[in-house]
């Protein structure tokens, strides 16, 4: 990176005896503050593949795919501490079940609140809605977690999932074999409640970066208002839209205690959307404190390695994506 | 064909106000939940609220009463570690991004790992500093849960020093290094302190986001029924205890957690309502 060019004044100033060495040095500290940042990836990095490596080297990939069947049952298992086998399949499952199905019921939410704060809604209630959403983000998950348990699971129990059973029982999803209303069907709408601020505030950023000439344009051939949306705005902010989708794909894939608190926490796989189950998180939440053996230990932390290097993807991918709109757009400059 | 134009014109019309219905209905259904969980919380919290919350430590299963004054203290002392990490290193990251590495790089890369790194699970967090502090040590103490909680403060601080410095006007650096100040006293008494308001915003989101936290305390901090004498041993925390107390069979304790997530989330959204306060003042337009 070459260094930038300096006035006669500045040179003269820079080359003045303790302030070169002090200027020096405080430019050195500052890189080293922001080096550091490198630092804490590769640090988890290193941690997390070291203490990893017995169950790594125990299962290999099978880790994430294998089913076991277990001796006196005859049927499949997947996760035995006490038997000594781990697969991480019923929670990769239960992960992106859980998270796909919370994306299904928060986008469509989280677009439509987008376009009703930057398209429709009066001055006056703009900035105190938009506060609202925010403040949306800003409950901790373990409130959002004692939320569901105690008002949200009860009204999933006794209205939600019964009339689920009813009108959508024959697809195979939603069946009346766990009647406590915990679940990955809990989880999910849980979950949508908690990524939803995230979507939709960058949805409204994308928005808001399509400049107005865009907009003026179609309105100026006639279009009503919603056409305008779709044709001038939509169209334009899809490509940052889709990177806030995934970024909230990245929340809800690591959300740990809310899940926790309502999948249910069993090891298994079931088909039906309202069974019991766990995540990739809740399973590390749940048991990492009760593990004895090291290999139980090394196994939880490789579904943590995993979590880790997933969401890194996922992230990456959405930065890119909403970087790729936002940058240079005329609305955002000041 | 005038008749076919003037149906379209009525379907496009019909289909507008659809999708405006449906638009403001999807705003009522998110607002809807916000609400719920405020009144919950105010409800069931506030009845649980008493003197003994703030004063006494947890009681005995069995035995009624008891509060939670060991998680608050501990909550704060986590925090004030957390802090001690974070704050320094971040905003030092910032101060780089936006006075010597603009348009490098080098501040690209960091920047965008920052973004990536804010969205890593606070539990992935909490596992790395399991296996950097725990493990060695033996034992679980609050210096593992601090860390764990400065680490994920970094990002979030560096990349708002660094908004907050690039709105600083040119002409304050220059009238500084005009006057003779070296570079780096002009950056910590003029651009820093120019920009401090919004840098200590950042700071409190930055905060505000990790004192709900459960996560990546369950195996750092562990919690503690007790007071704890020092930052070498398990210390206890308002999230922690609430989820301990949520998920426990005990009517009592649920009480306990509701008037836990009442004082936490009061604290969070002071936290956040200062931030909005402060930021939409425009403290930083004029050049004060």
């Amino acid at each position: 990176m070459p260094p930038p060019e300096h006035s006669a004044i500045r040179r003269f100033l820079l080359a003045r005896g303790n302030s070169a060495i002090a200027d020096r040095v405080f430019r050195a500290l500052m890189i080293l503050c922001a080096l550091s940042i490198f630092g804490i990836v590769v640090l988890i990095a290193w941690q997390l593949i070291e203490r990893s490596q017995l169950s790594w080297q125990a299962f290999g990939f099978n880790f994430f795919w294998k089913t076991y069947i277990d001796p006196t049952t005859g049927l499949p298992s997947y996760w035995d501490p006490v038997n000594g086998y781990f697969s991480a399949l019923p929670f990769v499952y239960g992960t992106l079940v859980s998270s796909l199905l919370s994306l299904l019921l928060a986008v469509p939410l989280a677009i439509g609140v987008a376009i009703f704060l930057t398209e429709m809604c009066p001055g006056l209630l703009r900035a105190p809605l938009a506060f609202l959403t925010e403040l949306l983000a800003a409950i901790p998950s373990i409130i959002y977690g004692l939320w569901a348990v105690f008002v949200l699971v009860p009204l999933l129990r006794h209205y939600v999932n019964p009339f689920l059973i009813k009108s959508l029982g024959w697809t195979g999803f939603f069946d009346d074999s766990n009647p406590t209303g915990l679940g990955f069907f809990a989880s999910a709408v849980i979950l949508a409640i908690m990524i939803l601020p995230i979507i939709s505030s960058l949805t409204r950023e994308v928005m808001t970066a399509v400049p107005h000439s865009q907009r003026e344009a179609v309105l100026a051939l006639g279009a009503t208002r919603w056409e305008m949306i779709r044709m001038g705005v939509l169209r334009n902010a899809r490509v940052g839209i889709v990177g806030g989708v995934i970024l909230g794909l990245g929340r809800a894939l690591g959300e740990t205690m809310a899940v926790t608190m309502v999948i249910g926490n069993t090891p298994e796989i079931h088909r039906s959307l309202l069974a019991n189950g766990a995540s990739m998180a809740s399973v590390i939440a749940n048991e990492f404190t009760e593990a004895v053996t090291d290999m139980h230990l090394s196994a939880l932390i490789e579904i943590g390695l995993a979590l880790f290097i997933v969401t890194i993807i996922v992230n990456a991918i959405a930065r890119l994506l909403v970087w790729a709109v936002t940058r240079g757009a005329p609305a955002t400059q000041r | 064909m005038r008749q076919e134009f003037k149906t379209r014109t009525r379907l496009r019309g019909v289909v507008d106000k659809a999708a405006t219905f449906l638009a403001v209905l999807s705003t009522l259904l998110v607002i809807l939940p916000l609400v719920a969980i405020f009144i919950y919380l105010i409800i069931k919290g506030a009845s649980s609220l008493n003197l003994d919350f703030f004063t006494k430590i947890p009681a005995p299963v069995g035995e009624s009463g008891g509060g939670m004054a060991n998680a608050i203290v501990g909550s704060v002392t986590l925090l004030a570690l957390a802090s001690l990490i974070g704050v320094p290193v971040g905003i030092g990251g910032g101060v780089y991004l936006a006075e010597f590495g603009r348009g490098t790089k080098l501040a690209n890369a960091i920047r965008f790992t920052a973004d990536v790194l804010n969205g890593v699970p606070s539990i992935v967090m909490g596992l790395a500093a399991y296996s950097l502090i725990v493990v060695p040590q033996h034992h679980f103490s609050a210096f593992a849960g601090g860390i764990a909680l400065g680490i994920m403060m970094i990002p979030t601080i560096c990349r708002t020093t660094e908004e907050m410095l690039l709105m600083v006007p040119h002409a304050v650096r220059e009238a500084a290094l005009g006057l003779g100040v070296p570079n780096w006293r002009s950056v910590i008494s003029i651009t820093v302190k120019t920009a401090s308001p919004g840098i200590i915003t950042g700071c409190m989101l930055a905060f505000a986001r990790v004192a709900g936290e459960t996560a990546p305390l369950i195996f750092t901090a562990l919690g503690n029924d007790f007071w704890s004498t020092s930052l070498n041993e398990p210390i206890a925390a308002l999230p922690l205890q609430i989820y301990v107390y949520a998920i426990s069979p005990y009517d009592d304790w649920h009480r306990l957690a509701w008037a836990g997530a009442l004082v936490l989330i009061v604290l969070i959204v002071l936290a956040v309502s200062l931030v909005r306060f402060v930021t939409s003042r425009g403290v930083l337009k004029g050049t004060s």
